[in-house]
């Protein structure tokens, strides 16, 4: 029977509008992890930017599969590295943020580590995206460490209130 | 906000939360995400934009055959 998830850390973006988040030190004494990310980027005049995360301060050997739909059009799909969806960005829908959850079991094993991603864009507008994606880190490392942006372009981050929680959940 | 890229740090042991500067290496590993990311968006909505046109066509071939709107309509149900 699982246990959790329990709250591990959280921290919502006051107005200072850093470029990433990283979660570290994360404990080794639950068998999976969730994070819960409420995310809006400042860039302008884009509608919707895309967010990424590392993984113990890495950023190569993700393969990410993703299924997108965006709007009224036919949804997508394709491969692309640390894309973990859209959120809105600083030309988007005022006060809007995106709605997303990542879930990666056995974040301690010393095998690779798969992980799952829903995100949607949330802005009320006639495109918005959501995606679901399945993740590969080919890395057998345990996992300290978690580090959340949005796409970066000179000097523009997170906006303000964005939100970020990891919970731990043990299988007993 | 401040001239330099900056990042928050919370650590989960302490619960301590510290903001720092990024370092070269991760502006520019940022900035090659986010041009990833730009290519994948551009792809998906020329695809749209193609799905759409070609869309439109086909709704006009159909209309010029003798078709109504109804009827074009109808197909797509």
């Amino acid at each position: 029977m699982t246990k959790g998830p329990t709250l591990i850390a959280s921290n919502t973006v006051g107005s200072g509008t850093p470029t990433n988040i990283t979660f570290s030190s994360i404990p080794q004494t639950y068998t999976d992890l969730l994070v819960k990310v409420s995310l809006r980027g400042t860039q302008t005049p884009n509608h919707y930017l895309g967010w990424h995360m590392d993984i113990n301060s890495s950023t190569s050997n993700f393969t990410n599969l993703y299924l997108q739909g965006g709007g009224s059009g036919t949804p997508g799909s394709g491969s692309s590295a640390q894309y973990m969806g859209a959120i809105p960005g600083g030309g988007g829908t005022a006060n809007t943020f995106s709605n997303s959850e990542i879930y990666i079991p056995n974040y301690t094993s010393s095998n690779y580590k798969s992980f799952s991603v829903d995100s949607t864009g949330e802005g009320n507008e006639t495109l918005a995206f959501a995606n679901f994606i399945a993740g590969l880190w080919s890395n057998t490392a345990a996992i300290t460490s978690l580090t959340i942006y949005p796409d970066y372009n000179s000097g523009v981050g997170i906006a303000q209130y964005s939100t970020f929680t990891l919970y731990g959940i043990s299988n007993s | 906000m401040a001239d330099t890229p900056q990042a928050i740090e919370v650590n989960c042991e302490t619960g301590v939360v510290t903001t720092r500067d990024l370092t070269a290496d991760e502006i520019a590993a940022q900035a090659v995400a986010a041009q990833a990311a730009a290519d994948q968006k551009a792809a998906a909505e020329a695809e749209a934009a193609k799905v759409a046109a070609d869309k439109a066509a086909a709704q006009a071939k159909l209309a010029a055959l003798g078709l109504t709107a109804d009827e074009i309509a109808a197909l797509s149900k």
